[in-house]
């Protein structure tokens, strides 16, 4: 039964990926649905950033004294300067550090 | 042949740094599965079939609660739904390419595979091997997803706790987004989609990334109304 689960799961998973890959066309899209779509990863990746550096474990909002704001704050100065991947995801890590083990 | 191998490549490369969360995060579901009672060979397979890590945890967690079917398999869905939107944008590069190679790049399709390849389509799309790069990244990410939840099932937490490498995740998500940093209509869109996912955390389904992202995609739209 969990295997019969598993493989609709999976099957499920791969539609999500597949479904838009195959049915839509290069001409079916107007230009302002191309646009809008260029806005995709801007729309999408802040609903896995906000809740992973504003949240605690508990969904509830933790604001004061909370080290991954300090590191998001320094990552996005980083990368606002940068434009580098690495060096982002690097500093962010630093300061995040620092702060919870020196600071 | 030489342009498929050095594409190829870079695909890989892109991914790379974007691996780091990738580990602790495989090494952790190998690990929760183990603690929830799956065994090596249920857990394991997880990660070859669905092959999408929240998906895997909400079906693994609903399914050890005693979850309805229907209430586990529509979670799934919901959660990986964003990948809807990834295949929109993907499809105008993937158009010409054979069936078989659809189902191989949807399968392999992730956040980070997304991210880096749509750059690299977005300058190259005359290149007719550029979908070369989508299997680069999506395959350095599928092995080094399998291999970390391998690792996570046999040897248990390596990763201590207190490195709190789970905030990688964020940050590897925060420096996707770096080059659009300077754009005031892309900043607005990234506010609105970060703070409807808060308000929305506690909805059923997990929904709260879907919705945040419509709510992007509503914005992005409105502040475009004047174009084309």
């Amino acid at each position: 039964m969990i295997w019969l689960k598993m493989i609709i799961a999976g099957i499920i998973t791969f539609l999500t990926r597949f479904l838009l890959v195959s049915l839509i066309k290069k001409n079916s899209l107007t230009n302002k649905t191309k646009i809008v779509l260029s806005y995709v990863p801007s729309a999408v990746f802040p609903a896995i950033i906000f809740p992973a550096v504003f949240l605690n474990l508990n969904g509830q909002l933790f604001i004061e004294d909370n080290p991954k704001i300090i590191g998001a704050i320094a990552a996005v100065l980083v990368g606002y300067f940068s434009k580098n991947v690495v060096t982002t995801i690097i500093l962010g890590l630093l300061v995040y550090w620092a702060y919870i083990f020196i600071g | 042949m030489i342009n498929k191998n050095k594409i190829f490549t870079k695909g890989v490369l892109d991914c790379l740094p974007l691996l780091l969360p990738v580990v602790p995060f495989g090494i952790i579901f190998g690990v929760i599965g183990m603690e929830l009672g799956f065994g090596p060979y249920v857990t394991y397979a997880t990660s070859f079939i669905i092959f999408a890590g929240s998906s895997q945890i909400v079906f693994i967690q609903l399914i050890s609660a005693g979850a309805s079917p229907l209430v586990t398999l529509t979670s799934v869905g919901i959660v990986n739904s964003r990948h809807l939107l990834y295949g929109a944008v993907l499809a105008e590069y993937l158009e010409k390419l054979k069936l078989r190679w659809k189902i191989l790049l949807s399968y392999l399709l992730t956040d980070q595979a997304f991210a880096v390849s749509n750059k690299y389509f977005k300058k190259n799309n005359k290149n007719k091997f550029a979908h070369y790069h989508l299997l680069g990244s999506g395959l350095g990410l599928w092995v080094t997803w399998q291999l970390s939840t391998i690792l996570g099932i046999v040897l248990g937490a390596i990763v201590p706790e207190e490195l709190g490498l789970s905030f990688t995740i964020p940050l590897t998500f925060i420096s996707l987004l770096v080059s659009e940093f300077r754009k005031s209509k892309h900043i607005i869109v990234i506010l609105v989609s970060g703070c409807v996912a808060l308000l929305a955390y506690n909805m059923p389904f997990k929904a709260y990334i879907i919705i945040a992202a419509i709510a992007g995609l509503s914005v992005a739209a409105f502040l475009n109304r004047k174009k084309a």
